[in-house]
């Protein structure tokens, strides 16, 4: 469920010495629509966009949240978990100590609370960054602790996905994290509180065919990848070559399945909006 | 009866043996009158899930199952078992009757995993499996599901949301194929059966992770697998389930599944 493209980038960063979220090793960083090399100070203040070609690059956590929730609001869940290992790999703990200290996240999402103009969230963000955003068990608890969270307060739900999938390391683990995610969203939906699923490149596996794609709301960031199958996979499959443009958030607001596409600059206005459009709801 | 024990390739192999008995096989040997209905409203009838209506003495079930060929015909027509999104969205379509007319809900799972195409991502293969188990995960009457072959990726759990989940003992159930497996993992697909040891596919494998609720033998004779033997078993395993699960009431046949995947997966808190 890991998609190839992701792959490529993820090497060319490692070849390059630099990170493919948003904070490289150094003070330039290459975009990698247009190739122009930049200074990372101004693509950081551009809200990560290239200022040559518009292209959007990944986001930190941290980054992500200064840009959506008013500052000094956060509250992180107190929700320190590590998952068992349940395939026993070798080399997987160590990975994820290593990624740990690299990143300085502690896993592939982040959830607390906080508020956007005011109005009090509760507010999940993923991390390509972490073994591409992958799921596995602390990924599955976290969001549905969150969802848990939100029924309690009776507050909207944000999530931000970006993610390879369900995570290869944990095995089928990972794979039943769809079904808890999904079945903590009908308590959610029962109880007549607002979701609002926004995609970011990329969404792909199990996390489009689970909460990602059960928002009330789902918004996406333009040109973000979505989608189930990697473009590998399908290509194997069919034997021909992808049409133009082939999942991405253009082409999935074309089919139906996105609301929105918003630009990063938007964001977190319409998110505002929308919570406002559905005040009253709560049961 | 052979009590070797199999490498976890080699039950990998059994499952996917062209020859091992599909669901439609289990669905007549099983089930009374079974009536196929067919189509999801919205755009066509996709032949790699099965879904109609059956009964086993006085009880009416709602049969949702996927389907591999028996022959190389019936392969192309079913898509090898490998469900587009108007699949799944049939089965919903379904699972809603069920729970109008209270019937149990039974899903037989087979599959490579959901269908990798053009068409299926226009029409929104992760929404349709991401609706199918939050319909599933809804419903109001007792669901069964049996793993009788390949239980493979979010195209297999898409219909698994059940209150107890069978697995014959030699099926599999997995994430994804172990080729596609050691191929993302560790870039080489050349490792598929030393994955598949990995994995933990296995029905023991997953019973011992509590993923799965009971293993059902597959018993032999005569070097072969006795069909009329496990299929007569798991009629029984069915029966009494349902029994069981009917004393629940709404609510709670609902909080029963609810809590079953609430607690999928043990973490280790620091
Ligand atoms: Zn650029």
């Amino acid at each position: 469920m890991i998609v190839d493209k992701i792959k490529k980038r993820e090497v060319q960063a490692v070849k390059n010495k630099k990170s493919n979220v948003d904070i490289p090793v150094g003070k330039w960083l290459k975009c990698e629509q247009c190739g122009e090399i930049l200074y990372k100070e101004a693509v950081i203040k551009n809200l990560n966009i290239c200022p040559n070609c518009g292209y959007y690059f990944r986001m930190h956590i941290d980054r992500r949240l200064e840009l959506i929730i008013d500052e000094g609001t956060y509250e992180r869940f107190n929700l320190d978990i590590e998952t068992t290992n349940p395939l026993e790999l070798e080399d997987y703990p160590k990975k994820l100590k290593t990624l740990r200290e690299k990143t300085g996240l502690k896993e592939a999402v982040a959830c607390g609370t906080g508020n956007i103009n005011g109005e009090k969230i509760v507010i999940c963000i993923m991390d390509s960054g972490f073994l591409m955003g992958s799921m596995g068990v602390v990924v599955g608890e976290k969001i549905t602790y969150s969802i848990e969270q939100a029924i309690k307060q009776k507050l909207p739900l944000v999530i931000f996905s970006v993610s390879g999938g369900a995570r290869m390391q944990e095995g089928i683990i990972s794979l039943m994290q769809m079904a808890k995610t999904t079945s903590a969203l009908t308590k959610l939906d029962e109880a007549g509180l607002l979701y609002i699923s926004v995609l970011t490149d990329p969404t792909y596996g199990g996390v489009t065919a689970s909460f990602a794609s059960l928002g009330d709301i789902i918004l996406a960031e333009p040109k973000a990848m979505i989608g189930f199958a990697g473009q590998r996979v399908i290509q194997q499959t069919i034997g021909e070559s992808l049409p133009e443009g082939f999942q991405t958030a253009e082409f999935l607001l074309e089919h139906g399945f996105i609301d929105k596409i918003v630009e990063r600059k938007d964001l977190k206005d319409t998110i505002y909006k929308l919570i406002m459009f559905h005040k009253g709801g709560e049961k | 009866m052979p009590s070797v024990k199999l490498s976890a390739w080699e039950i990998v192999e059994i499952a996917r043996n062209p020859k091992r008995k599909t669901s439609l096989d289990y669905i007549n040997e099983i089930f009374d009158d079974f009536m196929e209905l067919h189509g999801d409203r919205n755009f066509k009838d996709d032949k790699a899930i099965v879904c109609g209506l059956a009964r086993i003495e006085n009880q009416n079930y709602t049969i949702i199952a996927e389907q591999k060929g028996r022959s190389t015909k019936e392969n192309i027509e079913r898509n090898f078992g490998m469900p587009n999104p108007e699949s799944y969205r049939k089965a919903i379509r379904f699972m809603k009757q069920a729970e109008k007319f209270k019937r149990p809900v039974i899903t037989f799972i087979d599959t490579k995993g959901a269908y990798p195409g053009i068409g299926a991502e226009e029409r929104g293969q992760g929404e349709a499996i991401a609706s199918s188990m939050f319909e599933m995960a809804k419903l109001k009457v007792p669901v069964i599901s049996i793993v009788i072959g390949e239980g493979s990726s979010g195209g297999a759990l898409a219909i698994g949301v059940a209150n107890k989940v069978f697995m014959l003992e030699n099926a599999v159930y997995s994430i994804l194929s172990p080729e596609g497996y050691s191929s993302i993992l560790w870039k080489d697909s050349s490792r598929y059966k030393e994955a598949a040891e990995k994995m933990k596919l296995t029905a023991k494998d997953l019973y011992d992770l509590k993923v799965i609720d009971k293993i059902i033998k597959e018993p032999q004779k005569n070097g072969e697998v006795d069909f009329e033997k496990l299929a007569n078993n798991l009629k029984k395993e069915i029966i009494s389930s349902i029994n069981e699960l009917k004393k629940l009431d709404d609510k709670n046949i609902v909080q029963n599944r609810y809590e079953k995947f609430r607690n999928m997966g043990e973490y280790i808190k620091l």
